[in-house]
């Protein structure tokens, strides 16, 4: 494959990512309200399209044209730069995401992910902690009370669960070997007894996977550890002050970071793309995609079955419960998987 | 030829981030500055084919150290810096520009009495024959094996100074 043909799969490569993940962000938006609507006994929106599906692209359209403000006393360039950090950030970590095997289309074959890096995982977790400035900018540039607190909070409570979140990991990189996602996808392929499959999960990483969703929760802001956004007591935390397309950028920012957990979850302890393929050679190069998305969407409906549930943590015991809890257990998980492997 | 055109780029950025860290009053403006020099030299080390130690440099430094500087500026509320009145302009005028060429030529002499000047930027340096050097694999042979011991020490050195932390933040207690 000739450069201009590698640059120019690349450009499609990265177009369709984009256009998928912000659809599946404003999708996820309407997801939400659905079934927490419908689990609090509400219909949630059905005005705008049949079920309210069109609900998303109203959304969009009303931030567009809201008035933005920006309020006087604010730190002017750390103001602007703030959401854009979050949403850039937010937006690139997908790039290394695997969402199924190589494809081959005439001449040319590719892997469906924009780019196999073989330090895949490390990139998304130094884009993830770049990914905090964003918040705490937002909340100390804004010059207000709620919202330095909110910055506050999400800055030390995103530094304390990025411990357990990183260390949780380990257990899958020390079955694996590598850092690549598409390697590590690799390996979990097959069954035990022609029916188990050989997920991660079902290796010894459940606790793990269980380390992984809590610190994700804490790492994305959402409930039950959405205290940078608590809206009793901190208005709505740090983009209180942000109106307008500023105000939805942070909101695609907070949505795109719970596709990418998701996608990551799948990938790490869940199989990835791997599945039953079967029939022509089109529907066996699509069916591992839909398979990875099937797994994504159950991991996005968790999460919202998760917030329709549980109330909102104390800050100390949010606190207690990373460094006090998750932290030890990762680190046991660790150790034992260690010995597991060094036995074998 | 591209490796050395990104190299000039992410230098000058490095460099224009250090300098921006001296100049600016306020202290969180500093703290962007570096975290801008932080992530200039990841790339460098990219460029050098160290993924790994540009992938931690992201990571440890740029990520979750910047963030706990940004915490402690914020949850100190730090002002604007005093300036003393500055001293003659003329000095300033002579002396920044004098200063750069004098560390450039010191530069140039080390880099070439120590040889450092030929080692070509760009693409991964190839150590030993086979081992790739900046992976994972050849950083965690080195880590664990070739110098496992002061590894280890450096690892109890760092553990001796987190429980310092702890005894000194906590003596008001009892």
């Amino acid at each position: 494959m000739g450069i201009g043909t590698y640059i120019l799969v690349s450009i499609v490569k990265i177009l369709i990512a984009v256009m998928v993940l912000l659809t599946a962000v404003a999708y996820t938006v309407w997801l939400e309200r659905k079934v927490v609507g419908h689990m609090q006994n509400r219909w949630g929106p059905t005005r705008v399209g049949p079920f309210g599906l069109l609900q998303p692209l109203a959304d969009g359209l009303k931030f567009i044209f809201k008035e933005d403000l920006t309020p006087p006393y604010v730190h002017r360039p750390l103001y602007m730069l703030a959401p854009i950090i979050a949403v850039t950030t937010a937006l690139t970590s997908i790039a290394v995401i695997p969402v199924g095997p190589w494809i081959t289309l005439g001449s040319i074959s590719t892997p469906l992910q924009i780019t196999d890096v073989n330090i895949g995982l490390l990139i998304i977790l130094g884009i993830t902690s770049v990914g905090v400035y964003g918040v705490a900018l937002a909340g100390w540039s804004s010059n207000s009370k709620y919202s330095m607190l909110g910055g506050l909070r999400a800055s030390a409570q995103m530094i304390s669960y990025e411990v357990a979140l990183g260390l949780s990991l380990i257990g899958v990189l020390i079955y694996t070997g590598s850092f690549s996602l598409s390697d590590i996808v690799n390996q979990q392929a097959g069954t035990w007894f022609g029916f188990i499959p050989k997920w991660n999960i079902f290796q010894g990483q459940f606790v793990g996977f269980f380390i992984y969703i809590m610190a994700a929760y804490a790492e994305t802001n959402r409930i039950p550890f959405d205290l940078p956004e608590a809206e009793t007591e901190l208005v709505a935390g740090y983009h209180t002050e942000y109106s307008s397309m500023k105000f939805a950028m942070f909101f695609m920012a907070e949505y795109a970071n719970m596709v990418t957990v998701a996608c990551l979850a799948s990938v790490l302890f869940l199989g990835g793309w791997s599945g039953p393929v079967f029939g022509p050679p089109l529907l066996q190069s699509l069916l591992p995609v839909c398979w990875f998305a099937l797994r994504v969407f159950a991991f996005l409906f968790l999460y919202i079955w998760v917030r329709g549930t549980l109330p909102r943590f104390r800050y100390d015991q949010l606190m207690a419960f990373g460094w006090k809890f998750l932290l030890p257990l990762a680190i046991a998980n660790i150790v034992v998987t260690s010995l597991v492997v060094a036995i074998k | 030829m591209l490796a050395l055109i990104l190299f000039f780029i992410f230098a000058a950025l490095c460099v224009g981030g250090a300098i921006n860290l001296l100049v600016q009053k306020h202290p969180i403006n500093s703290a962007l500055s570096l975290i801008v020099v932080m992530g200039s030299l990841a790339l460098i080390y990219l460029l050098l084919g160290a993924e790994f130690v540009a992938a931690v440099q992201v990571i440890v430094y740029a990520g979750a150290v910047m963030v706990l500087f940004v915490f402690v500026i914020m949850l100190l509320n730090a002002g604007e810096e005093e300036r003393l009145p500055h001293g003659s302009r003329v000095a300033t005028m002579l002396g920044v520009p004098a200063l750069i060429i004098g560390l450039g030529i010191a530069a140039a002499v080390v880099s070439h009495l120590t040889g450092l000047d030929r080692i070509a930027i760009g693409g991964p340096t190839v150590m030993n024959g086979a081992d790739v050097f900046g992976n994972p694999q050849a950083i965690g042979r080195l880590l664990f094996r070739d110098y496992l011991l002061p590894f280890e020490v450096t690892s109890i050195l760092i553990l001796v100074a987190i429980m310092g932390a702890v005894v000194l933040a906590r003596r008001e207690e009892d």
